[in-house]
């Protein structure tokens, strides 16, 4: 669609844009939805190679065995620190902050979020809480050695710096819920005229489905971690039971939300595949409807699927097949949407450009990801494979894999939206192919070593597992070198890149129809729809 | 796989394989479709995509097949665990007691052993002790894991059914010495265990030092030696009394050791940290240990003073 010439004269990016504030300040104090995602891109951008260096320093160290380059305390608050900035700064803010505040307003038809001064405040506590869990790795008593799960007793005993990084998590999750209550808003009361729920685009609902789990389940991990703040100072006994606690009440409690929060994850990681897949099919979405209602089952189902990571707790024996049933069920859903993204392929006309090489690739890592968690359901076989290297893979497949690789496709796909700028397809697939090559020789050798016995959290091991590991460090270095070209290259496109127009892909939905990057208010006036966002007659 | 170490290898093998099996199939048929697609409808060969529309019989049947295949899944998983929780009546007891970061096995009789013997063929179970914090007991060849959590009565059993040794991993993560916590099961015939059972000695102890006591059950001894050696933390061997150089808020000095330093160093331990050692590992034993029982531990270091 183009704009009339007057338009084109009034038109100015939200780049550009001159509001009550300059240079660095018109950016850490804007209330507009679309820099407030750039500040969080930055934000976490960063703290994921910090992250990722941290990695590679664990990989460094598991070369061989024994003492390589560190002592095990070291090792045990890397390891602590890269799953707290992973987790709680990267992979649950990641797709929701970044692409969910740029696109979810512009999807719906809107002008921004409904609270956009909110929305700027969730940055800031976002920011504070990080600064606070990255101070927490330098203060007199160490960084924390717990893992990022925090399992009492040890926690509340450690001589570590566990309250700040705990204090951090929980004020993470604030930024985590206020960001949820804003989308909810959002989508309940600012979608353009016409726009019903079932023909608003499926990112949308996906951002919908775990808004909900945002503003629900983060409250408990809140909870959780002010008791374990309150063990540590004041002793009072809630865990430990030296003080008459129970240390399974804590695993209960973390759970309870740390497993939907992997659907905070996954659930926009799947909703940008299904925005990529059309468009680069040229097709209608295949089972809108089925796709739609499967984030939201998934959402439901996976509140009530936390005790799949305590089978070996000794936990009740109804418990235990309570919680494999519906870890079972809950795949179905998953399932739907794989058989639905293949459909939408059949017969398209697919054109096979970055981002629809990483969503793809998404697809092949999701289905390992997803069937090795089957493994991890059923109960027997997860006697053997909990608290391995096992399950290490299995959650790099599904949150790297699936969320960082969703997140590498929605980059790819939307960054000429973002910054009307494009990047060079050669260099994108050559860095697409070093890190689907590092990726799979990093993280599936563990699988193996997993069923073997090889335990997680292990600063050294026996001798017969060193192959596996030799490999997947080596994977390691492979991964890393392809995420820098990867940057380098979106780097040197949005620098230097040749202008993008306004719709690269021939994409049909709302974001495709206004120029890139786009004008302050999004749209000149509000769309009216009429029609299912994937129309391609 | 299939090994016959012990009576669960053949369930959980089986469950993994038949879910492998699926999970291999679905991998390959739908990596193969998106491959086919690719190449069948690539854009320079099909320029128009035809829109097809959605068929709920389609959208019901992969609904349907992929809910049967998970419930029998579940099924499988379900079958090969419950054996683990159906303990015999009559199967021997051992006690695994772990602490940071060691396994001691007891025997009847109140013997004790680090290293976990057992008759081949015989159905054993292993009440699960922790001294400290959780900690999992995990044995690869045997298929089986169940943590070790302190204020609970955690067991897992098992029949072994080869002879030879298999590690004993920690599974939950622990703390500085995690990845050392291991130890070895001998599994040998059941005359051989007699004998060597006959000839294991009465649990070590100090029955008459009250300090030796408290020392030994709140777990002193895994981090601190009392032979000299160093693990963790300083051992505990020639320690009262000796002068000994310590880090107190950044600056080095000197201390000798004495009750008052017993005391800080227990209720407070990284005040001052020893030349050589890590601060943040121990943590405070403020409540755990008693303030009336220190002067029972400074008698216990007392005695262990290099003669």
């Amino acid at each position: 669609m183009t704009h009339n010439t007057v338009d084109k004269i009034e038109y100015v990016s939200f780049l550009e844009h001159k509001g009550k504030y300059k240079g660095l300040f018109s950016w850490i104090f804007a209330t507009d939805h679309k820099r407030i995602a750039l500040l969080y891109l930055y934000a976490i951008a960063t703290f994921f190679f910090v992250g990722a260096i941290l990695g590679l320093l664990m990989r460094l160290e598991l070369i061989a065995p024994g003492e390589t380059i560190m002592k095990p305390q070291t090792y045990n608050g890397i390891f602590t620190v890269h799953g707290i900035i992973m987790i709680f700064m990267v992979v649950i803010p990641g797709l929701s902050a970044v692409f969910g505040n740029f696109f979810l307003p512009i999807l719906i038809g809107a002008k921004d979020v409904a609270f956009p001064k909110l929305n700027l405040f969730s940055w800031w506590v976002f920011i504070f809480g990080s600064v606070l869990a990255v101070a927490s790795q330098f203060m007199k008593d160490g960084p924390p050695d717990t893992g990022w799960t925090f399992y009492a007793p040890y926690s509340t005993a450690t001589g570590t710096n566990v309250i700040m990084a705990t204090t951090a998590a929980f004020v993470l999750g604030f930024s985590s819920i206020l960001t949820g209550l804003n989308f909810l808003v959002t989508i309940h009361q600012m979608r353009a005229p016409g726009m019903k729920f079932f023909n608003m685009p499926l990112f949308p609902w996906a951002i919908y489905a775990t808004a909900w789990i945002q503003l629900l389940a983060t409250p408990i991990i809140g909870i959780t971690l002010l008791m374990l703040i309150a063990e540590r100072l004041f002793g009072i006994g809630f865990f430990d039971p030296n003080l008459g606690g129970d240390p399974i009440l804590f695993q209960h409690l973390f759970w309870i939300y740390s497993h939907p929060a992997v659907y905070v994850m996954i659930l926009p990681a799947m909703g940008v595949i299904t925005e990529i897949i059309p468009t680069f099919c040229q097709r209608r979405v295949y089972g809108y409807k089925a796709i739609a209602l499967s984030s939201v089952a998934i959402a439901g189902v996976g509140f009530l699927v936390w005790g799949h990571h305590m089978y070996t707790s000794g936990m009740s024996n109804q418990a235990r097949w309570f919680f494999s049933l519906l870890t079972f069920v809950v795949a179905v859903p998953s399932a739907i949407k794989v058989f639905n993204w293949l459909s939408t392929m059949y017969k398209g006309s697919i054109d096979l450009k970055p981002p629809f090489l990483y969503a793809v690739s998404f697809i092949f890592l999701f289905i390992i990801g997803g069937t090795t968690g089957l493994l991890l359901g059923s109960v027997a076989t997860n006697v053997q494979v909990h608290d391995t290297a096992f399950i290490v893979a299995h959650f790099h497949y599904i949150i790297f894999g699936g969320m960082g690789f969703a997140f590498f496709a929605a980059i790819h796909y939307w960054l000429p939206k973002m910054y009307g700028k494009m990047y060079n397809f050669k260099r994108a697939n050559i860095a697409w192919a070093i890190i689907f090559v590092g990726f799979n020789l990093l993280y599936f050798p563990q699988f193996i070593l997993g069923f073997q016995g090889m335990p997680r959290r292990y600063f050294d091991y026996l001798p017969q597992f060193q192959t596996g590991e030799v490999i997947s460090s080596i994977g390691g270095f492979i991964l890393v070198s392809g995420l820098i070209l990867m940057v380098y290259n979106l780097v040197m496109g949005v620098r230097k890149g040749e202008p993008s127009p306004a719709n690269p892909w021939n994409g049909s939905t709302l974001e495709w129809q206004i120029p890139s990057p786009p004008s302050i208010e999004n749209f000149d006036e509000a769309p009216v729809i009429k029609k299912n966002p994937y129309d391609y007659n | 796989m299939f090994s016959n170490a012990s009576n669960f290898v053949h369930g959980v093998d089986k469950a993994f394989l038949i879910i492998l099996g699926i999970s291999l199939f679905f991998l390959i048929l739908l990596t193969t479709l998106m491959i086919v697609f690719i190449i069948k409808y690539n854009r320079k060969k099909n320029v128009k995509a035809v829109q097809i529309k959605d068929s709920g019989w389609l959208e019901f049947t992969w609904t349907a097949i992929p809910m049967l295949l998970v419930l029998f899944m579940f099924y499988v998983g379900w079958e090969g665990f419950l054996p683990m929780r159906q303990a015999p009546k009559d199967a021997m007891v051992v006690k695994a007691i772990g602490r940071m970061w060691k396994w001691t096995f007891e025997y009847a009789g109140n013997k004790q052993s680090d290293t976990l013997v057992l008759p081949i063929s015989k159905a054993v179970k292993i009440d699960l002790v922790s001294k400290d914090v959780i900690h999992g007991f995990f044995v690869p060849a045997f298929r089986i894991k169940e943590d070790v959590v302190p204020g609970k009565n955690n067991y897992t059993w098992f029949i072994p059914g080869e002879m030879g040794d298999f590690d004993l991993l920690c599974s939950a993560y622990c703390g500085v010495s995690h990845s050392y916590m291991s130890a070895i099961i001998r599994i040998v015939p059941e005359e051989k265990f007699n004998k060597w059972l006959a000839v294991l000695p009465v649990k070590q102890q100090d029955d008459n030092n009250e300090g030796y006591k408290i020392v030994e059950s709140k777990g002193c001894l895994g981090c601190h030696s009392v032979d000299g050696k160093k693990i963790v933390g300083p051992t505990f061997k020639g320690l009262y009394g000796s002068t000994i150089d310590v880090t107190t808020d950044g600056t080095s000095h000197k201390v000798t050791v004495d009750d008052q330093y017993i005391q800080t160093s227990i209720f407070d331990p990284n005040k001052d940290i020893v030349d050589g050692f890590a601060p943040g590992i121990m943590k405070s034993y403020t409540g755990i240990i008693k303030e009336k029982d220190i002067a029972k531990i400074n008698d216990f270091l007392k005695s262990l003073k290099e003669k």
